[in-house]
């Protein structure tokens, strides 16, 4: 399958201090692609590589045969990525539907982002009922939803997704997790997830990186990382 | 009673131009967190734009609209061209920047169309005048109204309003969804420098056009907005109303004239000590 | 950048030398220019050092303490009519006045300082300048004439050089006015090195921090107003006996907002930034009335930005970074 999203010898900095060196990442177009690895490892940081966000980056990245080193954030996500950053980033004094509305911004196909607005309720009922709610008044899982929703309204091909299991009930969670395997299916949203809950990752991935202090120490197909002895000691816990 | 009905409801009309200008500030510094010292001149400078239209020839409301333009474009290409360099330079160093705008739009202004103080036209005919306002101060009234009103619907209802407020809020996040902030903040001072010239051309009329005809209003606005709460835009317009009272109201029974601006400012200040954030602000709390 | 200014006592001894001998180098050359200048700039070199007085005061507020003023015209208006006012009235010799000019200014800064202590930012620019504007107004005030002289304002009378020493007044106030802020700039640098400008300094960088740790925050605020208000009304006392005459409009708004910008432009966390900030708001705005006499103000602002495009850390900034260049190229 061509790869949808290729980082070739990608480097990241923040100012002075190198976080990433010689990176070769690549997602599959419709494909699942976990990150794991310890904090610091610098999961976030590629994916802020990716759209550009705070840290200096070089390298080759491309995305759907397009190159996109150096463009802005803005330009890169208009390609068709949504990110979903650590922190959720949403717009805490805007309303759910005002956040929603934002999603679909850089849309001009009016009627499809309507149905893609039902469509993202129907993910989210919650959501649905708390539509004039002020964002910031969200309990930390609707929030992290509204993110995924807001993400989802661009219809993107790429989701970028940071953690979203973080400092939530393993319910709801669940929930999220059945969401974005849904979402891969049908739409065929592909999506890199960076996740510090290794065992949801392996679940719902099909292709897994593990990182270490910024270099890539392991890859390859789900089913196998998780049989590896190593990982599931370190990772695991058995 | 009836003089003091006249004081009170003619603090309320200047009281909406201290409202606008209190508005354009308190909407460049929701985007920019900076207090745009040189929006003044830059409205006095559209109105006298306006006025020499009008002496062209133009009919009032063509010049007003045209001035209105002028003014969108010029504040918009100041934000593009200067404001922009100073992102992420020491906040004194910007407060020099803005000042310096002050010095050469007012003196740019002064060499243009000298420094004579010259009559504005109003165009709200007499018969509109009551027993406690005059014609103009109506008008005044209704064109803040309007022009507030306006604001309003833009940033509540149209797509680009919202993301010019997601823009000022979040920018990092509303780059995330494909927004440019970059030209979020230069539409910012556009619009903020439309809002002032529309403060001023609505003042010219009362207080005589010249190149310093700003500088007493846009410290009252200025004031307004802190009073009001500097990241709230309806305590901006709450509190040029008040300060529009309280500046006549001080005028006519305490102190007089001379005195008037240094009181209504010990007011304000008084007000702060005991509400640091303003009467509508919201004290920004952040981590340690 | 303040860490590049504010240099730490423990830098080396060789380098500490040489600023030491240019310094004094510096001072004898300051001091032999009454000789050889006209006296209309000797008039204008007396003005640099008040005003570098007077922006040191500011630094220290507002570089080094984080504190923002838009109203020290208002200390610089004190000093000028107190030493006026004392002069006229009382027999107290000169040199005294200033001393009580800066008594006066140290409690009136520290009054201040304390309510203003609750605001930040832009709400204590304003009400500093609230300070500002209310000054010339104040002074012009019917109540206060009989003291103040009113609109017409009063005359400062001239004296005779002391000792029999054969200057001429203005000379020997160039080289009075030098002395003082010898004086002073001393006394603030050994301030700001020690405890205390640490603690000045934390509470500019990390008021929660500095609280934590146990200095006093609001007490040293307040002092901080207050020494600041001291240097500026000094400057404003010395002004007074340079110009002989004060009035009100001499001590606008414009007068405050010229100390700010001259702060800014010299380097605001440092303290030869007030001296390059002095020679800019002395000099620049001839400068630019020789360029355009129609739009004087114009050709100021344009160098006022100019300066923050080029360095917006001030002139001393800019000189500490070429500095540092300079010292890691030569290694």
């Amino acid at each position: 399958m061509n790869a949808l999203l290729d980082l070739k010898q990608v480097a990241a900095a923040y100012g002075a201090s190198r976080v990433i060196a010689g990176l070769d990442l690549a997602v599959a177009d419709g494909g699942i692609t976990a990150l794991l690895g310890a904090n610091g490892a610098g999961k976030t940081t590629i994916l802020r590589a990716i759209c550009n966000m705070r840290v200096r980056v070089t390298g080759e990245l491309s995305f759907s045969g397009l190159s996109i080193a150096g463009w802005q954030t803005e330009d890169i996500v208009r390609l068709g990525i949504g990110h979903v950053p650590d922190g959720r980033g949403t717009f805490v004094h805007l309303t759910v539907a005002e956040n929603l509305a934002l999603g679909a911004y850089t849309r001009r196909d009016r009627a499809e982002v309507a149905a893609d607005l039902d469509r993202v309720y129907g993910y989210f009922p919650r959501l649905k009922e708390r539509v004039a709610q002020q964002a910031g008044t969200l309990s930390g899982g609707e929030q992290q939803m509204l993110a995924i929703a807001r993400a989802l309204m661009l219809r993107p091909r790429l989701l970028l997704l940071d953690e979203p299991s973080f400092g939530l009930a393993p319910l709801v969670v669940q929930e999220i997790f059945r969401i974005l395997r849904r979402v891969n299916a049908d739409d065929g949203v592909a999506i890199l997830l960076v996740e510090q809950n290794a065992n949801l990752a392996l679940e719902l991935a099909h292709d897994v990186y593990l990182l270490e202090t910024g270099r890539v120490v392991m890859h390859g197909p789900a089913a196998r990382i998780a049989a590896d002895e190593s990982v599931r000691r370190a990772y695991l816990g058995y | 009673m009836d003089a003091f009905l006249h004081q009170l409801l003619s603090g309320l009309a200047n009281g909406g131009i201290y409202a606008s200008l209190a508005l354009a500030l308190v909407m460049i510094f929701q985007a920019t967190h900076h207090i745009n010292f040189a929006q003044g001149e830059q409205a006095m400078f559209s109105a006298y734009v306006a006025l020499t239209l009008i002496q062209a020839g133009l009919s009032y409301w063509a010049a007003f609209v045209i001035a209105l333009g002028f003014a969108f474009v010029s504040g918009l290409a100041i934000e593009r061209i200067l404001i922009r360099r100073f992102d992420g330079a020491p906040v004194l160093s910007v407060v020099v920047v803005f000042l310096g705008l002050w010095f050469v739009i007012n003196s740019v202004a002064g060499w243009l169309f000298t420094y004579n103080v010259q009559a504005f036209p109003t165009p709200f005919p007499d018969q509109l005048g009551s027993r406690f306002l005059s014609a103009h101060e109506i008008g005044m009234i209704a064109m803040t109204l309007m022009t507030l009103a306006l604001v309003f619907v833009f940033f509540r209802f149209t797509p680009l309003g919202l993301a010019m407020r997601a823009a000022a809020q979040n920018p990092e996040a509303s780059r995330l969804v494909g927004i440019r902030v970059g030209w979020m903040l230069a539409l910012g001072w556009g619009l903020a420098g439309a809002v002032g010239a529309v403060a001023a051309i609505m003042a010219a009329p009362i207080v005589y056009i010249e190149p310093n005809m700003m500088a007493g209003i846009l410290l009252y606005g200025f004031a307004a907005a802190l009073l009001g709460g500097i990241n709230n835009p309806w305590g901006a317009v709450i509190g040029g109303l008040l300060v529009g009272i309280i500046e006549n109201i001080a005028g006519a029974y305490v102190v007089g004239t001379e005195l008037k601006l240094s009181v209504a400012l010990v007011i304000i200040v008084v007000v702060l000590v005991t509400r640091p954030a303003g009467l509508f602000g919201y004290p920004v709390v952040t981590r340690v | 950048m303040a860490a590049a200014m504010h240099t730490s006592k423990y830098a080396a001894p060789a380098r500490a030398r040489w600023r030491t001998a240019a310094m004094v180098l510096l001072l004898l050359a300051a001091a032999l220019v009454p000789l050889v200048v006209s006296s209309f700039h000797l008039l204008q070199l007396t003005m640099v050092v008040n005003y570098a007085i007077a922006l040191l005061g500011l630094n220290i507020l507002t570089g080094y303490n984080g504190q923002i003023s838009l109203g020290h015209g208002a200390f610089y208006a004190i000093g000028a009519y107190a030493t006026a006012i004392l002069l006229e009235r009382t027999g107290i010799p000169y040199w005294a006045t200033i001393a009580i000019a800066g008594a006066i200014c140290l409690l009136v800064g520290f009054l201040f300082g304390l309510p203003a202590l609750r605001l930040e930012g832009h709400y204590l620019a304003l009400s500093t300048f609230a300070l500002a504007v209310a000054t010339p107004q104040l002074l012009k005030f019917r109540g206060v004439e009989k003291w103040t002289g009113g609109v017409q304002g009063t005359i400062v009378p001239s004296f005779a050089a002391p000792f029999g020493l054969p200057l001429a007044w203005d000379q020997w106030l160039y080289l009075f006015s030098l002395a003082i802020a010898v004086v002073l700039f001393v006394v603030a640098r050994n301030l700001l090195r020690g405890a205390t400008g640490t603690a000045i300094i934390a509470i500019r960088d990390h008021p929660v921090a500095a609280a934590s740790m146990g200095i006093d925050v609001a007490m040293v605020k307040s002092l901080t107003f207050g020494v600041s208000a001291m240097y500026t009304g000094i400057a404003g006392a010395l002004s007074a006996l340079v110009t002989q005459f004060v009035s009100p409009d001499s001590f606008s708004f414009l007068l405050s907002l010229s100390f700010l910008v001259g702060s800014v432009i010299g380097g605001a966390a440092s303290i030869s930034g007030a001296v390059f900030g002095a020679l800019f708001i002395e000099f620049v705005p001839n400068f630019a009335d020789q360029i355009s006499k129609a739009a004087t103000a114009a050709v100021y602002g344009l160098f006022m930005i100019g300066f923050m495009v080029l360095m917006p850390s001030g002139v001393a900034g800019f000189l500490a970074l070429v500095a540092a260049r300079v010292r890691a190229w030569w290694r």
